[in-house]
């Protein structure tokens, strides 16, 4: 049901093995992904924010705690939790169309109705008309709706969006943003992405997770309860602005101090 | 700036030009006497030799001959090469086991297996299919092997979160088609290698092929058959590139 708990992540830690020692990116991190929502996770640059949703995704293992979705334990990746990378990892050699029904071509389902099923998410995302297009042929926003498309086809429970917005320039930026939220009223999917933007977690999200630098805990949540169509240039917006910012400015200034 | 940015496009007119000149400046040379018959017959002796022995049907009995033998020879460099490669590319324990071999055996030219191959297959169609397929196998493997080795992991990791997560599908679903330039461009050069290595192969204990009647002619001091059969070589091998560049794009379209 909407705002029960899918993901819980309980006293996740996770260590890179270097030259001699460790690198510990995760310690002591614990929240929760509630269904319908849109969370966003923000924090200091190289805080381990892209490890933790590559947790998530089962692309890396934890080294120790627990990360559930549904009550079961991650083991490796599957077709529950979609991703969308960071530079998109379209398949060149497919188009629009073959990127998006991929997912449902892998579970075996009939070609006539993968087909369908991904017309109706590259419509939904704005692309009717593109679908026989190579990734090369589009432009980055649009690579963007296909990979958003190409995990929502496979339907799953929760999509893992990794700096969705980082490659795009500030006006596709906030067009892409706006798309966002109608795909999601549309779709009812809950949403867990990591951004560095403290200005699109608090436009996008129910809830802000700010991270403290490596390795990360969770430092503070905000329940971003502003109505939407949100208003950026707001009182209260740039109030949660004002008090994100704060938080995330302790760390930054302890990851540089710790630094220099 | 043309050598930076490639020259203007000629048109499909235009590109033969270069031939066609050279053409008339060897007839030229070689009417004025100023190059002797001996070292280089004109131009027009030879095309008289090769519609003669394109007409008389014995060029196709040499090309068939020699087509065989290099088909058969690619066709198992193909089929072994490619999976192989693949295989190779994909399990990094295995590459490094399999690796020395393939450097050590690699600086052998194909040449080189000419007496090997007589003495394990004696005179026929496998003795020379063999060289052909030591000089294609190499290329395509090594093409094969990089092209894998080269998918980008991201990809691989997109197709594992959209549920394909058996080994075999992403194989066969990313990285087949990510490989497939690199594939292609091995057998490309497979192609080419193979086939000047069949000519070569048919120089040594053979009765037929194209290969075969340049020293045949060479031995009756016939030069312009000599360079008759030099240029059926050049054109098959350009008919086989030119073929394959134009299943290349089909099969690359994405790429264009």
């Amino acid at each position: 049901m909407k705002g029960d708990p899918i993901i819980t992540v309980r006293g996740l830690r996770k260590a890179f093995p270097t030259n001699g020692g460790e690198l510990v990116a995760i310690d002591g991190l614990s929240f929760e992904v509630r269904e319908g929502w849109i969370t966003a996770i923000v924090g200091p640059n190289g805080c381990g924010k892209t490890t933790l949703l590559r947790i998530l995704a089962g692309l890396e293992e934890p080294t120790g705690g627990s990360v559930e979705i549904d009550g079961n334990p991650i083991r490796g990746p599957g077709a529950d939790r979609g991703m969308v990378f960071q530079e998109f990892a379209l398949f060149p050699w497919r188009t629009v169309l073959g990127n998006v029904k991929f997912g449902l071509e892998v579970k075996g389902v009939p070609k006539d109705e993968a087909e369908a099923a991904a017309m109706r998410f590259i419509e939904l995302v704005g692309l009717k008309g593109f679908e026989g297009r190579y990734p090369r042929e589009l432009s980055s926003g649009m690579k963007q709706k296909v990979a958003f498309a190409r995990a929502l086809v496979n339907d799953p429970r929760v999509v893992l969006m990794d700096e969705p917005f980082a490659s795009l320039d500030a006006q596709t930026r906030n067009l892409m943003q706006e798309e966002l939220l109608r795909i999601w009223e549309a779709t009812g999917k809950t949403i867990l992405f990591v951004t560095h933007s403290v200005d699109e977690a608090i436009f996008l999200s129910d809830e802000v997770i700010v991270l403290t630098q490596r390795p990360a805990r969770v430092k503070k949540i905000f329940n971003i309860d502003l109505p939407r169509p949100r208003d950026r240039t707001s009182l209260r917006f740039n109030e949660l602005r004002r008090l994100v910012l704060k938080e995330l400015s302790e760390e930054l200034r302890a990851a540089n101090g710790a630094a220099y | 700036m043309g050598r930076f940015r490639g020259g203007r496009a000629i048109r499909w007119y235009a590109k033969p030009i270069p031939i066609l000149a050279a053409i008339a400046l060897w007839e030229a040379l070689a009417q004025s006497g100023l190059i002797p018959p001996h070292a280089l017959p004109p131009f027009s002796s030879i095309a008289a030799n090769f519609a003669e022995e394109a007409i008389t049907g014995r060029m196709a009995i040499h090309l068939q001959y020699s087509l065989i033998r290099f088909g058969a020879g690619f066709l198992v460099a193909a089929s072994i090469g490619v999976p192989l490669g693949i295989l190779i590319g994909w399990h990094g324990t295995l590459r490094q086991l399999i690796e020395p071999f393939v450097e050590l055996l690699r600086p052998i030219p194909p040449i080189a297996w000419i007496p090997i191959s007589l003495l394990w297959f004696g005179i026929g169609l496998t003795s020379k299919a063999f060289i052909v397929f030591i000089g294609a196998l190499f290329p395509i493997l090594l093409n094969t092997i990089f092209g894998v080795v080269s998918v980008e992991r991201v990809l691989l990791e997109a197709a594992m979160t959209l549920g394909a997560v058996k080994e075999a599908t992403l194989i066969r679903k990313v990285v087949i088609p990510a490989a497939m330039p690199s594939i292609l461009t091995g057998l490309k050069v497979g192609l080419g290698v193979g086939w000047m290595c069949i000519v070569a192969a048919e120089m040594v204990a053979a009765n037929f092929g194209l290969g075969y009647m340049i020293i045949e002619a060479r031995w009756i001091h016939d030069l312009p058959l000599v360079i008759t059969y030099m240029l059926a070589i050049s054109l098959v091998a350009y008919s086989i590139d030119f073929g394959f560049r134009i299943a290349e794009g089909r099969i690359l379209r994405w790429r264009a």
